[in-house]
């Protein structure tokens, strides 16, 4: 008997946090299980921790299999090797499935393993998405898959339909798009159930050619990971270089710091927090923005935000087109001022 | 050395962008520009040409640059070349002319009313149909590109071009340097993703693509303006790169975009305001708009 059409989400080991970003695109994928019977599978690139043999990111995400691949002798981070696991998995499925959409985090590291997935499978590819559906066809066919997202800088949008029988589509895996439940679902198999299918491949030359000379992590600090964070406290040019007042805000909401361009280009805040469209691309379910003037530049990278709060002393900055409460004030006293209110309003929650 | 620098004419992002009735950007506007994130893409392939044939360590990141003005701009060096392509209908020239300003050796157009409508794979498919077409002229070593077009944002070129190609890929990049030995050319690069920051190299030829974090892009000058008119633009069809009109364009494209709406006003924004010795009580009505909305 033919198996039921597969959705196959990367688990993105290369992310110290991978499991808040997988959270999201196995939530979406399980919707999709749930509306359209396809199995949720799980991809993740095998390799030597020096603990020995991979048993994968372990069985609590709810998928009917768990794929481990290992690509022989290639370096685990490269977009070359991450790619050919995928297409291992891929083939492996077609075989019984098919396999019917890849879903990945839609990071610049995420893309690059899209795009040569795409290239190599001839697939489809959407990225940038913030939900995927799949409509059926008139035809009475096994229907295709639908994407949705936000585009020039979040003044349209579109849904974007992928023609091929195989589908990839790399999700932001931000809280604003998973506002109608974004956890997993809880009758889902449990860890000792969902097998787990070891895969060997062999490398492509141009990827096994790459050799990596060093690398090292970059300091993620305390504070939840941008891309993913509920709450996000964005510094621009109106902090005049101080950020202590977004960092209390963004501590007494649990959230992230993220910076404007010109805040990093200044030094006020390392780059690995500019927010925009060379930066990270973030959608929590709330934005504030704090001295932000809201150039193009930035709001591609924040356009699918929630509830988005902007605080500029311009009356006429631009981001307050874009804002469901817009606050002319200056953020260097107003931040401080509203941190301790919502430490004070929480403390009443709790006490 | 050859590097061919990946360009591409957008319309200008200050610019009232749209979509056609048919769901696809609405191109050729008196606005459109060369994407700027590709003037970086440019400055990087500048400065490898320009390090020829020294040995070149780290660059510093405020690295040195030739004088424009000198007596033998690299444009102009018979050995050591910059391909400025572009892939786009007969407007995408303009993108072209002002990376042969900014000091690219010569240019190439492909451009064919079939390739109308592609989306990022079939434009890679393009392109690396373009590169290999170029590799038979002038063995390629770096094929370089920014780190994505201002209108698609998709990033997705520079690895679709890298696996079609089957060439390496060194993606965004902040730093590179090319070492030529013996014959062998070797191209090394910083890398810096979101967790990690890695130094890596790869036997050319490669397939590069550059951030916007170090590169500081030149301003072509007078002289460069000038020179830009008189060098060669090449423009190839689909038919020079031995592609099918049906691998490209809609026909060649595994997505299409079905419905494309402009963003609604938002109409309900709250509006506060506040003044100097304020905040107190600002802070609180916002605190409590917060509290509304279940974040506080």
């Amino acid at each position: 008997m033919a198996a039921a059409p597969a959705v196959v989400v990367l688990i993105d080991h290369r992310d110290p946090r991978w499991l808040r970003s997988a959270s999201a695109l196995l939530a979406a994928a399980h919707r999709l299980a749930r509306d359209h019977g396809w199995d949720v599978h799980t991809a993740w690139v095998g390799h030597d921790h020096g603990h020995g043999h991979d048993h994968g990111p372990g069985g609590e995400l709810g998928a009917a299999v768990q794929h481990v691949v290992d690509v022989e002798g290639a370096d685990p981070h490269l977009a070359s090797t991450v790619s050919a696991a995928l297409e291992a998995v891929v083939a492996a499925l077609d075989a019984t499935g098919p396999a019917r959409l890849v879903l990945l985090p839609s990071t610049f590291e995420g893309r690059e393993v899209a795009a040569r997935l795409a290239a190599a499978t001839g697939a489809g590819v959407v990225v940038g998405a913030s939900s995927v559906t799949v409509e059926e066809d008139d035809d009475g066919g096994s229907g295709h898959v639908v994407a949705q997202k936000s585009v020039l800088a979040g003044s349209w949008h579109t849904r974007c339909a992928v023609t091929s029988e195989l589908a990839i589509v790399a999700l932001d895996t931000g809280a604003a798009g998973s506002a109608d439940g974004a956890s997993l679902p809880q009758d889902t198999p449990s860890a000792a159930v969902a097998p787990v299918v070891h895969h060997h491949r062999a490398p492509r030359p141009a990827g096994a050619a790459v050799e990596v000379l060093s690398r090292s992590p970059r300091p993620a600090g305390d504070r939840p990971a941008l891309a993913e964070a509920d709450v996000v406290v964005v510094g621009g040019r109106g902090t005049g270089g101080d950020f202590s007042g977004v960092e209390d805000l963004a501590d007494a909401l649990g959230g992230a710091v993220g910076a404007t361009r010109v805040a990093t280009d200044e030094g006020w805040a390392p780059r690995a927090l500019q927010v925009g469209q060379t930066g990270v691309t973030i959608s929590p379910r709330l934005y504030v923005g704090a001295g932000v003037s809201g150039a193009v530049h930035h709001r591609g990278g924040m356009a699918a935000s929630g509830t988005v709060v902007a605080i500029n002393t311009d009356p006429d900055a631009p981001i307050f087109e874009h804002a469901d409460i817009a606050v002319v004030a200056d953020a260097t006293t107003l931040l401080p001022a509203l941190a301790e209110e919502v430490r004070a309003r929480r403390s009443r929650e709790t006490g | 050395m050859h590097v061919i620098a990946l360009v591409k004419h957008v319309p200008d992002i200050q610019s009232a962008r749209s979509f056609t009735a048919s769901g696809l950007l609405a191109r050729g506007g008196p606005d459109d520009t060369l994407n700027e994130l590709d003037e970086d893409c440019l400055e990087a392939a500048l400065r490898i040409v320009e390090a020829v044939p020294s040995t070149v360590a780290d660059e510093d990141d405020d690295g040195s640059r030739a004088d424009p003005g000198a007596a033998h701009p690299v444009g102009h060096r018979v050995d050591h070349r910059v391909t400025a392509l572009t892939v786009g209908p007969p407007a995408a020239v303009g993108a072209l002319r002002r990376a042969l300003a900014m000091g690219a050796t010569s240019a190439v157009h492909v451009c064919d009313e079939a390739i109308a409508g592609s989306d990022a794979i079939a434009t890679a498919r393009v392109i690396a149909a373009a590169v290999e077409h170029l590799h038979a002229e002038h063995p390629v070593d770096v094929v370089i590109a920014g780190m994505a077009a201002l209108d698609g944002l998709t990033s997705l070129v520079p690895s679709a071009v890298s696996a079609l190609l089957d060439w390496p890929q060194l993606t965004l990049a902040d730093r590179v340097s090319v070492t030529s030995q013996a014959g062998r050319t070797t191209v090394r690069a910083r890398r810096v993703t979101a967790h990690h920051v890695e130094e890596l190299q790869a036997p050319a030829p490669v397939v590069v693509s550059v951030t916007d974090a170090t590169f500081r892009p030149r301003s072509p000058d007078m002289r460069g303006l000038l020179a830009a008119r008189r060098k060669p633009v090449t423009v190839l069809d689909l038919a020079a790169l031995g592609l099918e009109p049906a691998s490209v364009g809609r026909a060649g494209s595994a997505t299409r975009v079905l419905e494309a709406t402009p963003r609604p006003e938002r109409s309900d924004a709250v509006r506060l305001t506040g003044g100097p010795g304020l905040a107190p009580e600002l802070a609180a009505e916002l605190a409590g708009h917060l509290a509304q909305r279940g974040f506080c």
